[in-house]
């Protein structure tokens, strides 16, 4: 895999906390790869740095050591306002409380992205009604976060990630505040997202999560303990019927 | 399957392919390793207990699949017993168990190796039902089987999460003896 198709790249990644006896290796030299249209999901117990890898990732906080490339742009050297125009270019965002505006309606909050990044009223506008279509929540763009259910604060705050179109989405812990029918719905939309060719990184506790991807990391104590291809078991789904009779 | 053929000619008498596909449609993707066969295979040893009996559909030529299948007395007491049977699921973790506990104990593999083997085949699994849940149209029947499994199957993933704490701690203290 060279970096040219690689949307995430990173080499020798570290971040640390704290300094000499509280030192707190977050994330422990780790090589990443994660190829155009790849759905990546990352495990691992709390507190084993897999929150921190996607921030990171995204360019939210800087490493300490370690070089960080995003579509083929350097990211661990590049100046604050470089950065900042990248990741709201490039990266979209979603986490596990939503972090919705709640004085604005589900339309404003995915309109925003749009005009942060110079677009017009009316390109925002018209971008937010597709999205919010997308995420089945039409009906509901006019309402204010606390109006909404947890599941439909969820699709609203993808339909705000996808607003700029980026070349990745990175989500972190994004079923971790929901029931299983909103985890389900949820799941349908990064489905949609990974057929029509988008690169997910999702950070998550819920195996199932997991499990909808198309590679699993296992993270523990900063480090990589497992790198899995999934690709379904030997024999299929029939083998699951049990015909005995 | 014996059970549930017998059940769907409790209403009227069918054909052998009809069965096969009602039960295809029931299962969704489960049922696509189903040959139609195993239909009349099981019709077979039906008809050889006494549960159901044949006649030939009129004016047709005599080939297997124009054979009218219908219960018999006994058939139908059967299916009546089959719907007010309670079976509890087994856990099947036992067989599981005993090859950790035993490699462990006569030292012939790392438990933690075994339960890491597991989670691997177990995931690969879960990946391929949760995409086939994903699949499913909202409210559907066969997507609430697979339902069903996953949930399962992230039962047998958090027990071997248990079973990875223990195992290795069990070890640990094993080798300071």
């Amino acid at each position: 895999m060279s970096e040219f198709n690689a949307v995430l790249r990173v080499r020798g990644l570290s971040k640390e906390h704290g300094s000499g006896e509280s030192l707190v290796r977050a994330v422990d030299g780790v090589d990443l790869e994660v190829p155009t249209g790849q759905t990546l999901a990352v495990m691992g117990p709390s507190g084993c740095g897999k929150s921190t890898l996607l921030h990171l990732l995204g360019g939210l906080e800087r490493p300490t050591r370690g070089e960080t490339w995003l579509a083929g742009h350097r990211t661990d050297t590049a100046g604050e306002r470089a950065l900042a125009r990248l990741r709201s270019r490039s990266v979209g965002f979603v986490f596990q409380a939503f972090h919705l505006i709640e004085e604005l309606t589900a339309a404003e909050n995915v309109e925003l992205p749009a005009l942060l990044a110079g677009r017009s009223a009316r390109a925002a506008r018209r971008r937010a009604r597709l999205l919010l279509e997308q995420v089945g929540l039409a009906d509901r763009s006019r309402h204010l976060p606390c109006e909404l259910s947890g599941g439909q604060r969820q699709r609203v705050a993808m339909a705000r990630a996808l607003a700029n179109e980026p070349l990745v989405l990175l989500a972190d812990e994004p079923t971790g505040n929901l029931d299983t029918a909103a985890t389900l719905d949820v799941l349908r939309l990064f489905q949609d997202l990974r057929g029509a060719g988008q690169t997910l990184v999702i950070v998550t506790h819920d195996e199932r999560v997991a499990a909808s991807a198309d590679r699993l990391i296992t993270m523990r104590d900063g480090r990589f303990v497992d790198d899995t291809q999934l690709a379904g078991s030997v024999g299929g789904l029939g083998g699951l019927a049990g015909w005995e009779d | 399957m014996q059970d549930a053929i017998l059940a769907m000619l409790a209403k009227e008498p069918a054909h052998g392919y009809d069965l096969g596909v009602r039960l295809r449609r029931a299962l969704g993707p489960l049922g696509e390793s189903m040959n139609a066969g195993q239909v009349y295979v099981t019709l077979g040893r039906l008809e050889k207990a006494g549960l159901v009996v044949h006649h030939r559909a009129d004016g047709q030529p005599a080939r297997p699949d124009r054979k009218v299948y219908e219960l018999t007395e006994a058939g139908q007491r059967r299916v009546a017993a089959w719907l007010s049977e309670l079976k509890l699921p087994k856990p099947d973790l036992v067989e599981f168990h005993l090859k950790v506990a035993t490699a462990s104990a006569g030292r012939l593999a790392d438990p933690t190796e075994l339960v890491a083997a597991q989670r691997h085949a177990l995931r690969q699994r879960l990946h391929e039902v949760q995409r086939a849940v994903l699949g499913e149209p909202e409210g559907s029947t066969t997507g609430l089987l697979l339902e069903g499994i996953a949930l399962r199957l992230q039962a047998d993933l958090r027990w071997l999460d248990a079973c990875d704490s223990v195992w290795a701690n069990f070890e640990n203290k094993s080798e300071e003896e």
